[in-house]
């Protein structure tokens, strides 16, 4: 085995054995995950179904014996007044709540609702709160269209729920689209790229010191050239951020499908039929409108572009990390290298509103071909869509000659930097140390 | 066979010159002495002859043949400050630098068993290196140093910080490892280990070689006439000697009733002297005294 494998091997397996990148990587997900889902989760499980006495004085509810799981159970008003219903749900553990709706005056249904009043025992829960509401908002509508005789059957047919689809022109025709997902996408893409590469180039930093303050690079560097060492650590940990990232991957989807069969993520989203949609409420609308347009992003062009930008830009400032490692005896010392280098990252990552709002303007469009921004803001371009090929493959090549000539750049400084102790070394002897052949 | 050759090897760092040019013969099979003051030279040296550096002109040649960087692998080097990766475990350790040093894995674990059971460490192979005590990890560094069998050995300072009993154990794996025929080359500043271990040496200062050659021949040749004479007496007797020999000492040493003279003659040999001095005195010793390692690398690196 050649001795520059031998290296990225090493780099590989002490690195995914490590406990935080089992954390981060089996966790992480999990956790994000479970950020999603267990709202869901929560929202979705049947509480223990609540009993409610109803005083129904105007015959609103009608009757109805049930709401969404929870039992309605009716007084006579012309029996029970509203102290009485009180003071019997207080006694009697059967009941949760009274639901106590006062006689109505002059046919007002916005009387009756005005002093409807809900009394519970404990929480009661948001839910059956605002069916409740919901309910009785239906029916006074129809009270209300009654009166000015209207027939309210004739008014459900023809309610119209509008959806506007937006379309993408492109060349192979129109795609249907989403602006909150693009923005969603891009900036998730971009801020990935951005964490991922600041965590594992400060890996290949501390890594660089440790050998170095250990002196163990001495005795490493008299079998491995330092070149060699050099790619054998970064092609290492850029293997570690791969995995990573398949892991991130797998995760997301196992966990989105299994969402899916459960139906907890969205309900609606499964059996979806248009009766439901026209009694869906407006945000389930744009979530069924996300989905919808989910299938017109070119997924394997965007995970495939994400991954070339993902390791393009981890190489990049992976070898300049590196060579920031070399030039210094201890971490403290790495502050004055650093803050240069991260610097382009940082810098875009502030830009990214500007590159969001006008994805194909002339800010982004620089942006994405100077190889140290390229990798951010060319993920978040992408999910907008309208990003020519010519300016894809201008940026990938700029971002790989990038990546060649930092590597160059810092193979020159890291083989003088890992064997020079002591001294604080200046960006000067940096210079010095690149020209010496 | 030389195993090293050096011609006209420099080095220069912004500003100074760290090495003038050196000429340096290390003879195969040799316990080759390096020695020099703090900041001589000896480290940049010792890269060089390792590959770590390149000189900025001269050629070294390594068992006759210009050196190239697959001689790595004919190569042991354990540098002076020393380290190890302290989150790996001790086996999977030395078994990176092994491979680097182009052992298969196979036989790179069979040799490592067998040094972890001679030197009782094979409970420790499952440890990670910064649950070891200091002692432990300098053994794993002397393993993994001389685990590829390497024709040519190079430490750098290898006794120091070790304690006497891993002094000793590293001194005697060195004098057996070169009676299978390896070449060792060390670094050091203790003249004792020097006069105990080597054959050869040289002698840097201030990035020049003072002084080189087999340790006997430097020995003989720092020989200065200089004699010790013990002798019987309560008080020092007046001795007379042939007109070459001065007498720059003569005392009693009072507790014993012995009395030391030191003699000095450039002309005269021991066995001359003595004759002389037979007839004067009740001899117990006497001796010629050879300047020890110490007093040659004082004086030479003074002059």
């Amino acid at each position: 085995m050649s001795t520059f494998l031998i290296v990225a091997k090493r780099e590989f397996t002490t690195r995914v054995r490590n406990k935080t990148f089992l954390l981060m990587t089996i966790l992480g997900p999990i956790f994000f995950g479970a950020i999603l889902v267990i709202p869901a989760l929560l929202a979705g499980v049947d509480e223990e179904p609540k009993t409610i006495l109803v005083v129904d004085n105007s015959f609103l509810l009608r009757g109805m014996g049930t709401i969404e799981g929870n039992r309605l159970e009716y007084f006579d008003p012309k029996l029970v007044d509203e102290q009485m219903a009180i003071s019997k749900v207080r006694d009697n553990d059967l009941y949760d709540g009274l639901l106590f709706l006062p006689p109505s005056e002059n046919n007002d249904p916005d009387f009756i609702l005005r002093n409807t009043r809900l009394y519970s025992k404990g929480d009661i829960g948001m839910d059956l709160t605002r069916n409740l509401e919901r309910r009785l908002g239906k029916a006074a509508t129809e009270e209300k269209l009654k009166i000015n005789g209207v027939n309210p059957s004739i008014v459900a047919q023809s309610t119209t729920i509008v959806n506007i689809k937006n379309l993408d022109l492109t060349e192979e025709g129109s795609e249907s689209s989403s602006l909150p997902l693009k923005m969603t996408i891009g900036f998730a893409s971009g801020f990935f790229i951005y964490f991922f590469t600041f965590i594992y180039a400060a890996q290949i930093m501390r890594g660089v010191i440790e050998e170095k303050t250990s002196r163990i690079v001495e005795v490493i560097i008299t079998s491995v050239k330092p070149t060699q060492l050099l790619l054998g650590k970064i092609i290492g940990i850029a293997a570690v951020g791969l995995l990573q990232f398949i892991i991130l991957i797998m995760f997301s989807s196992i966990i989105y499908s299994i969402a899916g069969v459960i139906g907890i993520l969205s309900p609606e989203i499964s059996g979806l039929n248009t009766t439901e949609i026209a009694s869906s409420t407006e945000s389930q609308l744009i979530l069924s409108d996300i989905i919808d347009s989910l299938g017109a992003f070119n997924i394997p062009k965007l995970l495939g572009c994400f991954l070339f930008y993902f390791l393009g830009g981890y190489l990049l400032y992976g070898a300049l990390f590196a060579a920031a490692g070399a030039a210094v005896d201890s971490e403290a010392d790495t502050q004055q290298f650093i803050l240069p280098l991260t610097m382009p990252l940082i810098l875009t990552l502030i830009l990214s509103t500007n590159i969001m709002q006008e994805p194909n303007g002339s800010i982004a469009m620089w942006l994405s071909f100077i190889p140290f921004s390229s990798p951010i803001a060319m993920t978040m371009r992408l999910p907008f869509g309208g990003v020519e090929t010519w300016e894809i493959l201008l940026s990938m090549l700029s971002l790989v000659i990038g990546f060649l000539a930092t590597t160059w750049v810092s193979a020159k400084i890291y083989r003088v930097g890992i064997l020079s102790y002591g001294k604080k070394v200046s960006y000067k002897d940096l210079y010095k140390w690149i020209r010496r052949n | 066979m030389n195993a090293i050759e050096s011609f006209g090897v420099d080095k220069q760092y912004e500003g100074h010159i760290a090495l003038h040019p050196i000429d340096m013969e290390i003879p195969e099979g040799s316990v080759f002495g390096l020695l020099g003051p703090n900041g001589a030279g000896k480290t940049t040296l010792l890269r060089i002859i390792n590959q770590i550096i390149s000189p900025d002109h001269g050629s070294v040649n390594f068992y006759g043949q210009k050196i190239r960087s697959s001689d790595s692998h004919q190569i042991g080097y354990l540098p002076e400050e020393r380290g190890l990766y302290k989150k790996m475990k001790v086996g999977e350790q030395s078994m990176y630098f092994a491979q680097l040093k182009g052992l298969s894995r196979h036989e790179a674990r069979k040799r490592l068993h067998w040094w972890f059971k001679k030197w009782g460490l094979e409970t420790w192979w499952d440890k990670k290196v910064e649950e070891l005590s200091k002692g432990m990890a300098q053994k794993i560094q002397f393993i993994t140093t001389v685990l590829h069998e390497p024709k040519l050995l190079v430490f750098d300072e290898p006794f120091s910080g070790l304690d006497p009993i891993n002094a000793a154990l590293i001194r005697d794996e060195m004098l057996r490892i070169k009676k299978e025929g390896s070449t060792i080359l060390l670094s050091t500043h203790r003249m004792e280990s020097v006069e105990e271990l080597c054959s050869h040496m040289a002698l840097l200062n201030n990035g020049e070689k003072i002084l080189d050659g087999s340790v006997n021949e430097i020995r003989e040749s720092h020989r200065n006439g200089n004699f010790r004479l013990s002798y019987r007496s309560k008080n020092p007797i007046t001795l007379s000697l042939p007109g070459e020999v001065i007498i720059s000492q003569n005392i009693t040493d009072f507790n014993k009733g012995i009395c030391i003279a030191e003699l000095q003659s450039t002309k005269l040999n021991s066995s001359e002297i003595i004759s002389a001095l037979a007839p004067q005195v009740d001899t117990i010793r006497f001796e010629e005294i050879i300047p020890s390692m110490n007093d040659i690398f004082i004086k030479s690196v003074k002059k």
